[in-house]
């Protein structure tokens, strides 16, 4: 077999292999079906059709960390100097109502904007919006302004202050680039729900739901058509992907 | 040695002069240094972080940049104003005004995460980011002001003068616009979201230009013991500089209040100007009494505001105040935290309901300078260069001085 022919099969074979495991209903917990995932193919671009998000229950989210923790092990990113020049892609937020002293907890990450403030301010083009929401830095593009941090109303985005080690290969880092959550848009495109997600599941809690917002049968779709929603900072029309319940 | 369109080339000079140079290009380096050990190390070594993101270079960028456009300023008022008295001064205004330009871009790009990426900036533009918009700006605002100082400068070319000066006027003023829309653009900081920091940087603009410009010119009569500013240039300058410090207190006011009635900036208004710490102490102690009021005062006095030592002091108050304008404006619009959660108290392991703390490294701070000296050792280049320098004129007091024996026509 020539190389070339060696290398189609392979690459069939691989599309093939990633295809079968991905495709059906992803159960995390038993008897909860959060979404019907199914591996984008390699080499096809992500589908408009598609409009990836989470919705966030803050009456089920506990003061624990583990959403942090696991997107911390899953993408490599940590923190080694203790003070704001620490890279931070999800963080956890203790909420008092300033009124009723109701406290509350919940986590921050990049809410993939239907509208990203970060994305129109790029000067490169290095902020962008995938075809299916979610919104990510080209590493190999930004040039480390800054400016879609100055731009993005809910500090979700690090500037790498330090050089970078451990970086996993799926997940490329480097010190003077900015970075944030990409949704694990690289578990997304082999049919696997974000890490944080997986691990609030995992833990019970079940305060992360994610899933297609464009898909009225998704189990996203239908909990947001049941309670009422909020966006954080509605007011600035940006459309994120990623609301709140209970809040 | 004859003198030629009444401009001559700075060569005759003395050990101040070389003196002052040396300085210049000493600090030039230290900035060198200072860009490479922040880009070795990260920027962890610097003061900046995750919510403060632009720092000290940011300052000192913005302020360059904003004094690039209002150095220009005499040149556009001989040109678009058709004011004679300005037109000796029209080509070093010019030139001073591009040399101002590439030093905030040098201290700009040298604080970028990826400084070798600059082919990037260059090549990949998002149309829609004001950002990307400003490097046209910037290049082009060099361009036309190079046609500018050629149509100034070549005999045949002076017919154009006058519309390349249009030129250069209204790039000036979309160039300012841009820069404040660089603030003015940005929602999600309560600070800023104004369009009122365009007119803003406009006005500041002109008193930056003409204060450097004032301190460029004292600092070659002194340099060369001629006097390039009658009595009547004098007046006419200190007017200006009055009536612009007078426009950019009257926008700051302006900005400061509209805020001040809105119920959901009065969080924002308290921390600029009362509880932020060093924040209102720079804006109340450096950009009001000592870079507005002060030289207001030393200005306006009847005496003192006619006399050159006077007029000098003044300026370098003003730019003294203009560097904490920006500092206010960029580091307190950074510092204080986002508006994420309205009526809740918010606390995180990050920027959460915080005050940044940010303490300026002194490599930010000796990067910022060494744009400065970027600016004033190219204009002096030029100087020695070109006939950017207008010929000395004679005063009662200064006749003793023989402009030719200490200037040079072209070669």
């Amino acid at each position: 077999m020539s190389t070339s022919n060696k290398q189609t099969a392979d690459l069939a074979r691989r599309r093939f292999l990633s295809g079968a495991v991905a495709l059906g209903s992803v159960s995390i917990a038993s008897g909860f079906t959060l979404y019907t995932a199914s591996a984008r193919p390699k080499g096809e671009p992500a589908s408009s059709k598609i409009r990836w998000g989470l919705l966030i229950d803050t009456g089920k989210c506990e003061d624990c960390n583990i959403c942090v923790e696991a997107c911390k092990t899953e993408n490599g990113w940590e923190g080694h100097r203790g003070n704001l020049t620490d890279p931070q892609w999800i963080r956890k937020v203790g909420l008092t109502d300033k009124r009723t002293g109701k406290k509350q907890s919940l986590p921050v990450m990049c809410l993939h904007c239907e509208y990203p403030p970060c994305v129109d301010v790029c000067p490169v083009g290095a902020s962008m919006k995938r075809a299916d929401g979610i919104v990510l830095v080209d590493r190999h593009l930004c040039i480390g302004c800054r400016y879609c941090m100055m731009a993005c109303p809910y500090g979700a985005r690090s500037f790498v202050h330090e050089k970078v080690t451990n970086q996993k290969p799926y997940m490329p880092r480097g010190q003077g680039t900015v970075e944030s959550c990409t949704l694990c848009a690289h578990r997304i495109d082999d049919g696997r729900i974000p890490a944080c997600v997986e691990a609030c599941t995992k833990s019970g809690r079940e305060a992360m739901l994610f899933g297609d917002l464009n898909d009225p049968q998704s189990a996203i779709s239908k909990r947001i058509v049941q309670v009422s929603t909020t966006k954080l900072r509605a007011d600035l029309g940006l459309e994120p992907n990623v609301r709140y319940v209970n809040f | 040695m004859g003198l030629r369109d009444n401009y001559h080339r700075l060569v005759d000079h003395g050990p101040f002069f070389f003196a002052l140079m040396l300085a210049h290009a000493l600090v030039i380096l230290l900035g060198l240094t200072a860009a490479y050990y922040m880009e070795h190390n990260g920027h962890y070594v610097t003061g900046m972080n995750n919510q403060v993101v632009w720092g000290m270079p940011h300052v000192f960028a913005v302020f360059l940049i904003v004094a690039a456009s209002g150095a220009l300023n005499v040149a556009s008022i001989s040109s678009v104003f058709n004011r004679l008295a300005y037109k000796r001064f029209a080509r070093l205004s010019a030139i001073l005004a591009v040399s101002l330009l590439a030093g905030g871009l040098f201290v700009l790009l040298l604080d970028l995460g990826r400084v070798d990426r600059l082919i990037i900036a260059m090549t990949s533009y998002n149309f829609k980011s004001i950002f990307a918009w400003n490097i046209y700006l910037y290049t082009g605002f060099f361009a036309i002001v190079g046609i500018y100082l050629w149509t100034m400068m070549e005999k045949r070319m002076n017919r154009y003068s006058k519309y390349a000066g249009y030129a250069a006027f209204v790039w000036r003023l979309i160039l300012t616009t841009g820069t404040g829309s660089i603030f003015g653009f940005l929602a999600a900081r309560e600070a800023y979201d104004t369009a009122l920091l365009a007119p803003l940087f406009i006005a500041s603009s002109f008193v930056y230009g003409l204060a450097f410009t004032v301190l460029v010119l004292l600092t070659m009569c002194w340099t060369l013991g001629i006097t390039l500013m009658d009595k009547e240039f004098v007046q006419k300058v200190r007017g200006l500089l009055i009536i612009f410090t007078v426009t950019v207190l009257y926008f700051t006011t302006v900005q400061h209040l509209t805020n001040i009635y809105a119920t959901q900036h009065h969080g924002v208004e308290s921390y600029l100007l009362l509880t932020g710490g060093v924040i209102p102490a720079v804006f109340w102690g450096v950009q009001i009494v000592i870079g507005s009021i002060l030289p207001l005062l030393i200005l306006a006095h009847p005496t003192l505001g006619l006399t050159r030592h006077g007029l000098s002091l003044a300026s370098v108050l003003l730019l003294i105040g203009g560097l904490g304008q920006m500092y206010v404006i960029i580091i307190g619009g950074q510092s204080y935290p986002l508006n994420i959660f309205p009526g809740m108290e918010a606390t995180s392991s990050w920027i959460d309901g915080r005050f940044a703390h940010y303490v300026p490294s002194l490599a930010e701070i000796v990067l910022g300078v060494s744009g400065i000296s970027i600016a004033m050792l190219a204009t002096a280049m030029a100087l020695k260069v070109l006939r950017f320098l207008p010929n000395p004129i004679e005063e009662n007091n200064t006749s003793k001085n023989k402009p030719e024996a200490k200037t040079a026509g072209a070669a």
